[in-house]
């Protein structure tokens, strides 16, 4: 092979590079905020008395799990406009990502929902505590740090599927990637530079999550 | 008027619908096969190797992990031609598939065979099977039966990623939608008819994983 | 004077099965009532009703004197609202075999929730009291601690407090040494037999026949959904007359 690498060109567009990667975190964190907030949602009406109601929520979660992120993102962007709802492409990704990560957190949580033994609810009634403070106080502290870890593995998820803003030209980092990759021809470098920039964040956010599991994850006994 | 018109539309285009349809289906198993095959060997050398295979192997599964997969699809469709391979769009797209695919599946099955007690490795060396055979005739039938049903759904996560390919300009279902689209401009349309195509196929996996997955439960339910 | 807990004519059934058929029994104040019997006796099931953690078919459950659960409505039984049944479990202290706390809470935390959520206690004066049981269970030192960070034995000591902080007028125990290893019983027991000489009035489900026997002020066995027999524990343990409860103490160990 007969290859000489040259960094120069890449690392002369460092700053964009990293305002890519930066839109891009800053793109999942805002989807995991409203997919959580509509997950939640979700797996409370899968849950509920109502058949009808049960029945929504587990289609909700099943058309959205079956279908490719970059059809829905498609869509949206390109389709919406045709029935008068015209998003600019950031507020449109961001609501493409977040009923795609809606779907995932509703099966997270309903997981955790599970997860919560029939005994504290109970323990909770036998204090004399009314179903909203059982809910409030017991099951959804208990909820969420037992959904902790596939919270991180969804936000990790995520952040890589911002990757897909940059087929309908949201600056992050694989468009800033594209643009640099036929701008200079440095293939290997920029390619190589991108997935180095993506696997250290995923890193960096493992990390992160770890140390939060650590301290909230309760051990079972 | 507009519905009569996208109803006409789909019949003209029916055949390049079919068309995108195949590859999409082609470019999935291929990545589904070869990255189970590439992932089962990476799989038990996760688990099982000495250090100089375990670590290859692990670097291997963080890496790809680590990368999204449309970063993985351009990288390997550029840089593939930049080394000299000359691989057209497909052939890039689905290395790039089976590589991802891989990842998937040796996680799988690192998962799947950790769950197995130590204890059975060492009850087949008690009984002079050598590590071969005690992949082959204890450990590998139980982690499959584990591993199955998560399988199916890495199965529909690569029917969902080969959209992907559109990118690079392989003609799967995805790109002949927007080629179509490009002719008669009914985008919502067209979108929501590719969605409603990759729902059914990935709903139909999932169905068949599920009913698998029931199966392999029963023996273990009536034991109990 | 009205007793604390009075169950007449009390029915359960579970879809067809009838697991409770027609109980009638009291708990006078200060009164210590030991429930035992084989298991699916009814024993669990009987104790769940009393603070309505099952909702039943037929009769009435009265805690000091008021009916729980339901009321009639033209006629018909109706069950009560949430709020009021809420109410009226806080009336009973219940000790669960699983011991049940709420894991993301420390010992402290988790008596004090009954005290600030439902009683509306200022939290500084539920500390002080939460303070006080759990020094009289013996965990004060261990107030901080998580339910992870506790033996079982520990874990159920932190539970007695928690029922008993809320001053309930009885306290339930359903089977509270069955989960626990056999040399973390004995402190267990310790804890409700004092608990029992300070005037508590209680009703246990146990296997725990000599404790049942040494603590107690009436036995009640069960079997099959009714009260087979019930008296003071010498008669019931030295003379039973009912053949079932005379096989059923051969069976037990004591």
């Amino acid at each position: 092979m007969n290859y000489h690498f040259n960094f120069a060109p890449i690392l002369d567009q460092w700053p964009v590079l990293l305002s890519g990667l930066g839109l891009g975190l800053l793109l999942a964190l805002v989807s995991i905020a409203i997919g959580s907030v509509l997950g939640l949602v979700v797996a409370f009406a899968s849950r509920a008395p109502s058949p009808w109601l049960r029945s929504l929520a587990f289609t909700w979660i099943s058309i959205l799990r079956n279908l490719p992120i970059l059809v829905i993102v498609l869509f949206l962007f390109f389709g919406m406009p045709q029935l008068g709802l015209s998003l600019d492409k950031i507020t449109s990704f961001i609501v493409a990502l977040s009923l795609y990560a809606s779907a995932y957190m509703a099966e997270v949580f309903r997981g955790g929902l599970l997860s919560v033994p029939k005994g504290l609810t109970e323990a909770g009634q036998a204090i004399g505590l009314t179903s909203f403070r059982i809910k409030r106080y017991i099951v959804l502290p208990i909820m969420f740090r037992n959904a902790l870890p596939a919270f991180g593995n969804n936000f990790i998820s995520l952040f890589k599927d911002t990757s897909l803003a940059a087929t309908i030209a949201v600056p992050e980092l694989t468009f800033y990637a594209r643009k640099i990759n036929s701008e200079t021809f440095r293939v290997i470098e920029v390619w190589l530079v991108a997935s180095l920039l993506y696997i250290v964040c995923c890193y960096a956010i493992t990390l992160v999550l770890r140390a939060m599991e650590k301290r909230l994850v309760l051990e079972k006994n | 008027m507009e519905w009569d018109y996208f109803l006409n539309e789909v019949v003209a285009n029916r055949d390049a619908l079919l068309h995108g349809a195949a590859i999409t289906f082609a470019v999935s198993l291929i990545a589904i096969l070869a990255g189970t095959v590439l992932g089962i060997v990476i799989g038990i050398a996760v688990t099982y190797g000495g250090k100089p295979l375990r670590w290859p192997a692990r670097l291997y599964i963080d890496i790809i992990r680590g990368t999204p997969v449309l970063v993985l699809v351009l990288a390997t469709f550029y840089v593939s031609s930049a080394v000299g391979l000359n691989l057209n769009a497909f052939q890039a797209g689905a290395l790039a598939l089976t590589l991802f695919c891989a990842s998937h599946v040796s996680e799988i099955l690192r998962g799947a065979l950790q769950s197995l007690s130590r204890g059975q490795i060492e009850a087949g060396r008690a009984i002079g099977l050598t590590f071969g055979g005690i992949f082959r005739y204890i450990l590998f039938p139980q982690a499959l039966r584990y591993a199955l049903p998560t399988w199916i759904t890495a199965a529909v996560e690569m029917v969902k990623a080969s959209t992907l390919l559109s990118v690079i300009g392989v003609a799967e279902l995805l790109l002949t939608t927007q080629q179509i689209i490009s002719n008669n401009f009914l985008n919502m349309q067209f979108y929501l008819l590719a969605g409603v195509i990759y729902f059914l196929i990935d709903f139909a996996i999932e169905q068949v994983g599920r009913f698998i997955g029931r199966r392999l439960d029963q023996p273990t339910r009536r034991a109990v | 004077m009205t007793p604390i807990v009075e169950v007449r004519d009390l029915h359960k059934r579970f879809g067809e099965l009838e697991v409770l058929k027609g109980i009638d029994f009291t708990v006078a104040e200060g009164e210590v009532v030991s429930i035992i019997g084989a298991s699916g006796s009814g024993k669990t099931t009987l104790l769940r009703c009393l603070n309505l953690l099952e909702e039943f078919h037929q009769g009435d459950v009265l805690i000091g004197g008021e009916a729980i659960g339901y009321h009639l409505r033209r006629g018909q039984r109706v069950r009560i609202g949430e709020r009021e049944v809420a109410r009226q479990r806080a009336m009973t202290g219940m000790v669960f075999q699983a011991f049940n706390l709420f894991p993301h809470m420390s010992a402290l935390d988790n008596v004090t929730l009954g005290l600030t959520k439902v009683r509306g206690m200022p939290r500084p004066q539920a500390i002080e009291l939460a303070d006080h049981w759990l020094d009289r269970v013996g965990m004060l030192e261990r107030r901080d601690h998580r339910p992870s960070q506790l033996s079982g034995g520990q874990q159920q000591r932190v539970a007695i407090a928690r029922a008993i902080a809320m001053s309930p007028k009885v306290m339930l125990f359903d089977e509270a040494t069955s989960a626990l290893d056999p040399e973390r019983v004995g402190e267990v027991l310790e804890t409700i037999r004092s608990l029992a000489q300070e005037g508590m009035t209680m009703v246990l489900v146990t296997h725990e026949m000599r404790f049942a026997r040494d603590v107690s002020d009436k036995v009640v066995f069960m079997e099959d959904g009714r009260i087979a027999e019930q008296g003071p524990p010498q008669r019931l343990f030295l003379n039973p007359d009912s053949p079932r409860l005379q096989a059923f103490l051969k069976t037990s160990s004591f």
